[in-house]
């Protein structure tokens, strides 16, 4: 949900206290936080404040490594004028929300969206409670509020001079008669600052920090779950006579869907077995017999779908049209697609771009997809993996039957999220088990069935054709891309608003089906698309006797935010396309959630083929930044989230499940893979727009690193990971 | 089947059967939830503990192999969060997602009780079986770096 839909009504007091979202005796070092929260004045239900002057901020957004939790209070403490260290964090109340006809507007955490486009009500929720202060202040005093100042947690006029905390219980009766503005960048004192320490740090160096995993409930028992290894197929028996001998077994039950239709956002046909402890419950699980109905997936493999992809590309796709544009230019505009065709037709420089491909990805987050349910006959509380405590408050409401006023959602840490905290079911599951059994219960998916069971990224493939003019740079352009059809948008989005001038230009797309679930995976989109298209410039630089960079600067002039970036990666990577036999440098710009993001990559290659990222340099424009430190940890941790999948991802599919079962069969980017050097510089366009920050450095990493090994070994890159080419 | 297990420098009476791996032991037995389960297959390191002095993945070891040992866990590497580790890592903002750093950080502090200035490539050997998906292995190499600094001061 992108509007800006805030009332008035968001920013008044709605109830006395988070009822239900603290909960009684259950061990959560959160609750001393919520303690302070309930000890004083709610201004807002964004902010309260203690006699003491610490405001506790609410931040209705999931913190999942990115910065949520100290983001957003930033935003509310810039506009409320108190010093950091008054600051404290505490979970938002789902169940207040959800009762609450959405009280924070959205609970929904992704698409690098919780700065770039939810800050006006947030920031306009720490300007309304000081303006209320203010209005207090001026009322208990005597004196015209245009004389009080809110500076740094103090309120002032004249000789007078209280603490927000004095006047907070004023303040919450004081009704404005118009809403404040709120502060413009050049007013800015804590947003863009370099220093401002993240919240969550000293609780994730310790141990304490809590995620779904770590909670536990008087009575709780374990249940490891086993989805049907081919999606969408179905559970036809299983036999807990044979297990339920074993060492702390207690039962078995069966998950069924709640609809009947193959939603990822519901149950998937599974059992789980219940045990008192999980890894008595997962090693029965693991001999139970069990007899499945494998259904329409189970001959459809990877091989099966690169087949039926290639096919497609050599046939016409449908034409997509370039609907958002870029930053900067919509070049859809007066070009005759139609057209295209012929103009390369009648060339006599055509380029004919091979097929590339990238495989299907899993989030494969460190915390496996774990929820703990104590389902009773009066309420329902859950802790669980989620990117949206709203939408997972409602789906257990679903699964159960029950009213969402009775159903209370614990916000915790996350152990990562990059997209899969979406489209995930383990709530409902634990939340069946516990109303089957009548007990609380914790579920944790092993890694095996993690993988099994995710929401993956889909595959894509592409090519194209262009025809070059007498300089070398292209006049028509083709494109074909093949994406997946449960989510057409991921293989369109980023090749029809690409940046670069070609006059005549045309993009088609066609889709495989299959069984697999798939979800938003970090960058959804831009990762597939920043691939091929930023190996299909290089291809067309160079048969044009072009220096890619130097295309890319050509092919966007007059586009400010492009040239910006361009330029700085021509100054300040050292960038040069004539290194010794055996190194090269290559470049990618992708831009994806509002945010240009480029990459120069330096790459050597072995004799033997063994390839060493030397460096990788990044240059980000993403209009306004109010975390310098958050932006430029998001950048590195984009970049090796996606350096790992050039290197070693790829699900491979087989009889309808897929292969790659854990970190042994699909591994990852470990500290000796790690650069040297990784440089991230943030290249603003003068705070014009607000772009989002956790994904954009994504993108442009494997398509630099493949030019890079193209410079260095003349061999091209069109599929990944690199740990399955020889060199 | 009980034993006695000594965490931290106390002792932990843990009814556990044979095949309790020591993570379980020492998350739902013990109530030490710091050490995390990632894998099940010593393959990612969020499970990992000193013993001995050496960094063990405690997920697919039985806790009865840790009978009679010193088991060090994240609870137990300073009362304050204040070991030079901890502050590195504080200073140099290295948790995201946080959930493999009680991993991390014991690895790093069995390298550090070894080698006490270790090299760019003994910690990429000592720190190759922790996982990290959020990607901070830049600082934690540089925060490994920053403890050993912290370390002499």
């Amino acid at each position: 949900m992108n509007t800006m839909n805030f009332s008035r009504r968001n920013f008044l007091k709605v109830s006395a206290s988070a009822a239900g979202g603290l909960m009684l005796g259950f061990h959560l070092p959160q609750a001393a936080e919520a303690g302070a929260h309930g000890a004083g004045v709610e201004i807002n239900a964004w902010l309260t404040i203690d006699p003491n002057n610490i405001v506790s901020i609410v931040t209705p957004q999931t913190e999942m490594g990115q910065g949520a939790f100290t983001a957003v209070p930033m935003m509310i403490a810039e506009e409320l004028d108190i010093p950091w260290e008054n600051v404290r964090h505490v979970f938002a109340d789902a169940n207040r929300h959800v009762n609450n006809n959405n009280l924070y507007t959205t609970t929904s955490t992704g698409g690098s969206t919780t700065v770039s486009r939810r800050h006006p009500y947030m920031m306009q929720a720490g300007a309304s409670a000081r303006e209320r202060l203010r209005v207090a202040a001026a009322t208990k005093w005597g004196v015209p509020v245009d004389q009080v100042t809110a500076k740094q947690g103090v309120l002032t006029a004249g000789s007078n001079s209280g603490t927000y905390g004095e006047f907070a219980a004023d303040a919450v009766n004081v009704t404005l008669a118009e809403e404040p503005k709120i502060k413009a960048y050049k007013d800015w004192w804590l947003l863009g600052k370099e220093d401002v320490k993240r919240l969550d740090i000293p609780l994730k160096t310790n141990g304490t920090a809590t995620y779904p995993i770590d909670v536990t409930v008087p009575g709780m028992v374990h249940a490891a779950v086993q989805a049907c290894p081919v999606p969408e197929g179905k559970l036809v028996s299983f036999d807990f006579e044979a297990i339920k001998a074993m060492p702390g077994v207690i039962a078995a039950v069966e998950l069924k869907q709640v609809k009947d239709v193959p939603a990822f956002t519901d149950l998937r046909s599974a059992v789980a077995v219940v045990a008192e402890e999980w890894y008595q419950a997962k090693n029965a699980l693991a001999v139970m017999p069990i007899v499945w109905d494998l259904g329409r997936g189970a001959s459809i493999s990877s091989e099966s779908q690169n087949a039926e992809a290639l096919q497609l590309l050599a046939g016409p796709g449908t034409l997509v049209l370039n609907q958002d544009g870029n930053i900067g230019k919509n070049l859809d505009k007066g070009v005759n697609h139609d057209a295209v065709p012929g103009i390369i037709a009648a060339s006599s420089k055509v380029v004919q771009g091979e097929v590339y491909h990238r495989p299907f990805e899993t989030h494969a987050t460190m915390m496996p997809p774990c929820a703990v349910a104590d389902v009773k006959a009066d309420r329902a509380d859950i802790w669980t993996f989620t990117q949206d405590i709203a939408r997972s408050l409602n789906e257990v409401a679903d699964q159960l039957g029950r009213d969402t006023q009775n159903v209370f959602l614990h916000q915790t840490y996350l152990g990562g999220g990059f997209g899969g905290g979406y489209n995930m079911d383990v709530h409902r599951q634990a939340a069946a088990i516990s109303a089957e059994i009548g007990r609380p219960v914790k579920v944790i998916r092993s890694r095996e069935e993690d993988i099994a069971q995710d929401s993956q990224r889909p595959p894509v493939w592409g090519t194209y054709k262009a025809a070059l003019g007498d300089d070398g740079l292209p006049v028509a352009l083709v494109t074909h891309f093949v994406g997946e059809e449960k989510m057409p948008a991921f293989s369109q989005r980023g090749v029809a608003n690409m940046p670069y001038l070609v006059p005549n230009r045309r993009h088609e797309y066609s889709a495989v089906q299959n069984h697999i679930p798939i979800g938003y995976h970090r960058a959804p989109g831009a990762n597939h698309t920043g691939f091929i298209v930023e190996q299909m410039v290089d291809e067309l630089a160079q048969a044009g006797g072009w220096d890619p960079l130097e295309w890319r600067l050509k092919m966007t002039e007059g586009n400010e935010p492009w040239q910006r970036i361009l330029t700085a990666m021509k100054e300040k990577s050292g960038w040069r396309t004539d290194m010794g036999s055996g190194e090269g440098m290559g470049c990618a710009v992708v831009e994806s959630h509002g945010t240009i993001a480029g990459c120069v990559a330096t790459v050597s290659v072995s004799r033997r083929g063994q390839i060493y990222i030397d460096k990788l340099d990044y240059y980000i424009n993403s209009g306004y930044v109010i975390s310098p430190l958050t932006a430029r940890e998001q950048a590195e941790s984009s970049a090796i989230w996606e350096l790992s999948h050039t290197i070693f991802g790829g699900l491979v599919v087989r009889d309808g499940r897929i292969v790659n079962t854990n970190f042994d069969s699909y591994p990852m980017a470990r500290m000796p893979d790690t650069p040297p050097e990784i440089e991230v510089h943030l290249e603003n366009s003068e705070n014009q727009w607000w772009g989002g920050l956790g994904e954009p450095t994504g993108p442009p990493t494997p398509p630099a690193v493949a030019n890079a090994i193209f410079y260095a070994t003349g061999k091209r890159i069109r599929v990944t990971p690199l740990s399955k080419v020889a060199l | 089947m009980a034993i006695t297990l000594n965490i931290n420098g106390r002792d932990y009476e843990i009814d556990a059967d044979p095949q309790m791996p020591l993570l379980w032991a020492i998350r739902d037995k013990a109530g030490l939830t710091g050490t995390k389960f990632g894998c099940g297959i010593a393959q990612c390191g969020v499970c990992t503990v000193i013993v001995d002095g050496n960094a063990v993945r405690s997920c697919n070891v039985p806790a009865a192999t840790a009978v009679g040992k010193a088991v060090r866990t994240i609870e137990g590497v300073s009362e304050n969060n204040d070991h030079p580790v901890q502050l590195a890592w504080q200073e140099l903002t290295v948790p995201q997602c946080g959930y493999c750093q009680s991993g991390q950080i014991m690895s790093a502090v069995a390298l550090l009780e070894k080698t006490a200035d270790p090299s760019d490539n003994e910690i990429d050997s000592a720190m190759a079986g922790n996982i990290c998906r959020c990607g901070t292995y830049p600082r934690i190499r540089a925060a490994i770096h920053r403890a050993a600094e912290l370390s002499k001061a």
